[in-house]
C-alpha cells in the first residue's frame, strides 16, 4: 500500500434487486480497484440492502467513484465512514489444530476474545468470534501456523451515534 | 383490461409518443413484431442492428426526442452495443429494446442467448431485464424517464420471449399506465445552488481574460439561447466544442469556433491564455485539454454540469455547480445583473484585440490543388457548405473528414451537426444521417463520410432507398484510413502500415447504384458544384458522391497527442 492509500469504508444503501451488486462492484473493477472486503444483506426494510465496501484507494479517485456510484439508479444513499466516526464489526470462523497441551490455551484465548466453539473432532477445533477487524487480526496472529481453515465475513459498519 | 406483454410494450411505446422504431426482428423478439403491424408507429427495417442504434442516435440528435431501436437477442444485442456505448459517451437519449430467450432458457446457453444486461451494464445509463410481464408498462415508463432527464443517455430493456408471446400464460397482464415515475435513487438536481451562482458571478465580473467553454450539454439542455444571452450580456467570447458546434452561430462575433486537438489557433490559445474558463456542459475531454497539467494553467474554473460526477473529474473547479445548463445560465444572468453586470466588469479591450489579432494571423487555411491534381477535401467542404441551406443537417463519421467538417462548416443553428465525439465510432454517419432525416424530413441532410467509414455501414443506404429516405452522402475518398495515415506520416516516420484502401475498390458509384441510390464520381474542382447541385435536387432516394481527394492533405492545426495546447502546430510549414 502506498502512503496515500488507506482503507476506506463505504456504506451503500441500495434497492434489493438482481444485478445491483454487479453494478456497484463493476464500477470498482473497471478502474482496477481491488475491493478489500464486501458485506451485503437486506436492511430492516426488505426492499433495501446495505452494502459495506472496504476498498484501498487514494482519496481523489474514491471521491470520483462515489459520485459515479451515486449515479446508479438503484443506489439510494452512500456514506463514507471514516474509521474514527464508525463502529465496525466482523465475524470470523477459524479451524485450528490443537494438541493436548495447546487446547486449554486456545480455549482461554477464545474466551478472552468472546468467541465460541462451534465444532470439535480429533485434533481440530473450529471457533467463531466477532469483533473489530483488528481484534480478529490479532487473534489470527496468535494462532499462527495452527490455522487450517479460515473465513471472515468482511466488515459491517454503521456511523457512530452523535 | 387483459392484455399480453407484447401488446403492452407497443402500447407503452405509443403512449411515450414514439413515432418511429429502428429495428430488425428475430426469434426472441418475434412476438412483439406482430402488434407493430397494427400500430401507428413507423418501423424502419435496418440491414444491420448497429444501423438501428446509430439511426436512433441521429434521430435523437436532430429532434431532441429519444431515439428507439428494437432488435432480437444474442448477436443482435451484441451488434447494438457500439451504438449504446456511443450514446453513453455523447449523452444521447435512446431506448433500446432487446428480445431475450424465454425465462426458462436464461442461463442455459440457449440458442441466441447472451447476458445482454451484463454485457451492456457499463455502456448504458441504466438497463433492466424484465422478469414479469406485469412490469412492462412501468419499466418502459421508467426507461424513457431515465433516458431523457438529468444527463441523457441510453437505456436498455431486455425482455424474455415468454413474457411477450400471447400464446404463453407468462405474458398475461392487466393493462395499467403509471401516472408518473418515482425512483428513489434518481433525482437529478436541475437548479443551481444560489450561493455557488453568486460565487460564479463574482469570478466572472472580476475576470480580465474570460472564455466560455461550451460543450454538448448546452445542446442537451436546449440552452443555446441562454448561452448567447450570457455571452452577449458580458461580451465574453465562446468556444464551441466538437459536441457543441452550432450552439452559438459561427458567424457571431463572439464565437471563436472549435477548440481541441484540431481546433483553430484562436480557440485553443484563448483558452490557454484565459484567466477564467466558464465551462458549461463540457467535460474537459482529453482531446480538448491536451496535456492536462499544461491546460489553461492560469485560469480559474467555473464548471456547470448536470452530472455531479463531472465536477472535478478531470480539473478541479474553483466553483462547481450541479444543475441544468439552461436553468443555471439563466440564474447566472440574473445574479450578474444584480451585481451590476455588464457595467462593473474590467476593461477587456486588450484581451479582445489580442483575440482578434490571433484570428487575423492564424485563420484556417489550405492550399488549393494544382490543375490535374486530386481535390482538396477542404475545397469540397467549402462548396458543400456554401451550396446547402443554412439549416441543413450535416452528419459525419470519424477521422479527418470529421475534423475538416467541424472546422470548415459554418454552423448557424443548433442541432445541425451530428457526429460521434466521445467514442469516435467509424461508420456513424450514414445511419445517423438516415435517423436525422427520419426525425426532420423537412430538412436537407448531408453526411460527410470517409471512404474507410463508409465501408463500415454503407448497407444502411439500402434501408434508406427502400424507405425513401433521401439523405445525401459526400465521401471524401482519399483511398486511405486518413487520420491513421496522418499519424503514421507525422509520428511514425512515414512508415505506412495497413492504411491503404484503394480509391476504386469498391467502385463507390456502382455500389451506390446497386443499393438504389444515385451515384456520382467527382475528380475535378469544376465538377464539384454541379454534382452538389444535382444531388440537392434529388428528393426521392439517397445520393452518394465519391469525391476523389488528395491523401497527402492533413488536418491542421494539430496539437500532437500528449503535448501542451501551447505547442499547437498551425500548418504543414510549422511541422518540426
Amino acid at each position: 500500500m502506498s502512503p496515500a492509500t488507506r482503507h476506506h469504508i463505504l456504506s451503500v444503501l441500495v434497492e434489493n434487486k438482481p444485478g445491483v451488486l454487479a453494478r456497484v462492484s463493476g464500477l470498482f473493477a473497471r478502474r482496477g480497484f481491488n475491493i478489500f472486503s464486501l458485506a451485503v444483506a437486506p436492511t430492516d426494510d426488505p426492499t433495501r440492502s446495505r452494502i459495506t465496501i472496504v476498498v484501498d484507494v487514494e482519496s481523489a479517485p474514491l471521491e470520483q467513484i462515489t459520485k459515479q456510484l451515486d449515479k446508479l439508479i438503484n443506489v439510494l444513499q452512500i456514506d463514507e465512514l471514516a474509521p474514527i466516526d464508525a463502529v465496525e464489526r466482523e465475524l470470523m470462523i477459524v479451524t485450528v489444530t490443537v494438541s493436548a497441551e495447546s487446547k486449554p490455551e486456545l480455549l482461554s484465548l477464545t474466551e478472552e476474545y468472546s468467541g465460541v466453539v462451534l465444532d470439535e473432532a480429533g485434533d481440530r477445533i473450529t471457533v467463531s468470534l466477532g469483533g473489530t477487524p483488528e481484534a480478529l487480526d490479532a487473534f489470527t496472529a496468535r494462532m499462527g501456523a495452527a490455522v487450517v481453515a479460515y473465513q471472515r465475513t468482511g466488515r459491517i459498519a454503521l456511523p457512530r451515534i452523535v | 383490461m387483459k392484455t399480453n406483454g407484447g401488446a403492452a410494450l407497443i402500447k407503452a411505446l405509443e403512449l411515450e409518443g414514439v413515432d418511429v422504431i429502428f429495428g430488425l426482428p428475430g426469434g426472441a423478439i418475434l412476438p412483439v413484431y406482430d402488434p407493430i403491424i397494427d400500430s401507428p408507429i413507423r418501423h424502419i427495417l435496418v440491414r444491420h442492428e448497429q444501423g438501428a442504434g446509430h439511426m436512433a442516435e441521429g434521430y435523437a440528435h436532430a429532434t431532441g426526442r429519444p431515439g428507439v431501436a428494437m432488435v432480437t437477442s444474442g448477436p443482435a444485442a451484441t451488434n447494438i452495443i457500439t451504438p449504446l456505448a456511443d450514446a453513453y459517451m455523447d449523452s444521447v437519449p435512446m431506448v433500446v429494446i432487446t428480445g431475450q430467450v424465454g425465462t426458462a432458457g436464461i442461463g442455459t446457453d440457449a440458442f441466441q442467448e447472451v447476458d445482454t444486461v451484463g454485457i451492456t451494464r457499463s455502456v448504458t445509463k441504466h438497463n433492466e431485464l424484465v422478469t414479469n410481464a406485469a412490469d412492462i408498462p412501468r419499466v418502459v415508463r421508467e426507461a424513457f424517464h431515465i433516458a431523457t432527464t438529468g444527463r441523457p443517455g441510453p437505456v436498455l430493456i431486455d425482455i424474455p420471449k415468454d413474457l411477450v408471446d400471447p400464446t404463453n400464460p407468462n405474458s398475461a397482464l392487466d393493462w395499467y399506465w403509471p401516472d408518473s415515475v418515482d425512483l428513489a435513487g434518481y433525482k437529478p438536481r436541475l437548479d443551481g445552488d444560489p450561493a455557488l451562482i453568486k460565487d460564479a458571478a463574482q469570478l466572472i465580473i472580476a475576470a480580465e481574460r474570460p472564455v466560455i467553454y461550451a460543450g454538448g450539454g448546452i445542446l442537451k439542455a436546449r440552452a443555446a439561447e441562454s448561452l448567447l444571452a450570457l455571452a452577449e450580456l458580458l461580451d465574453i467570447p465562446v468556444v464551441t466544442t466538437l459536441m457543441a458546434r452550432g450552439a452559438v452561430p459561427d458567424d457571431h462575433p463572439l464565437c471563436l469556433g472549435m477548440p481541441g486537438m484540431h481546433g483553430n489557433y484562436t480557440a485553443v490559445t484563448a483558452m490557454q491564455e484565459s484567466d477564467l474558463l466558464i465551462a458549461l456542459g463540457s467535460r474537459f475531454d482529453d482531446r480538448v485539454t491536451g496535456k492536462l497539467d499544461a491546460f489553461a494553467a492560469n485560469a480559474k474554473i467555473i464548471h456547470v454540469d448536470i452530472d455531479p460526477a463531472e465536477l472535478g473529474k478531470v480539473r478541479r473547479p474553483d466553483v462547481g455547480i450541479t444543475g441544468d445548463c439552461r436553468l443555471v445560465i439563466n440564474e447566472l444572468i440574473t445574479a450578474l445583473k444584480q451585481i451590476g453586470a455588464p457595467e462593473v466588469q474590467p476593461d477587456r479591450s486588450s484581451w479582445k484585440s489580442t483575440i482578434s489579432g490571433w484570428q487575423e494571423k492564424y485563420p484556417l487555411s489550405y492550399v488549393q490543388s494544382e490543375p490535374g491534381d486530386l481535390l482538396k477535401p477542404q475545397y469540397v467542404l467549402e462548396q458543400l457548405r456554401d451550396n446547402t441551406p443554412d439549416d441543413c443537417i450535416v452528419a459525419s463519421g470519424v477521422g479527418q473528414h470529421q475534423m475538416w467538417t467541424a472546422q470548415y462548416w459554418k454552423f448557424q443553428h443548433p442541432y445541425t451537426w451530428i457526429n460521434s465525439g466521445g467514442l469516435g465510432t467509424m461508420g456513424f454517419s450514414v445511419p445517423a444521417a438516415i435517423g436525422a432525416k427520419v426525425g426532420r424530413p423537412d430538412r436537407m441532410v448531408w453526411a460527410v463520410d470517409g471512404d474507410g467509414c463508409f465501408q463500415m455501414t454503407a448497407q444502411e443506404l439500402v434501408t434508406a432507398a427502400a424507405e425513401r429516405i433521401p439523405v445525401k452522402i459526400a465521401i471524401l475518398n482519399n483511398a486511405y484510413l486518413g487520420m491513421v495515415r496522418q499519424w503514421q506520416e507525422m509520428f511514425y516516420e512515414e512508415r505506412y502500415s495497413e492504411v491503404y484502401l484503394s480509391p476504386d475498390l469498391p467502385d463507390y458509384k456502382m455500389w451506390a447504384e446497386a443499393m438504389g441510390c444515385v451515384g456520382m464520381r467527382v475528380e475535378a474542382p469544376e465538377d464539384v458544384l454541379p454534382a452538389i447541385q444535382r444531388a440537392n435536387e434529388v428528393d426521392d432516394r439517397p445520393v452518394v458522391i465519391d469525391f476523389r481527394t488528395d491523401a497527402r492533405e492533413k488536418v491542421f492545426p494539430m496539437v500532437p497527442a500528449g503535448k501542451s495546447n501551447s505547442d499547437i502546430v498551425v500548418g504543414p510549414e510549422d511541422v518540426r
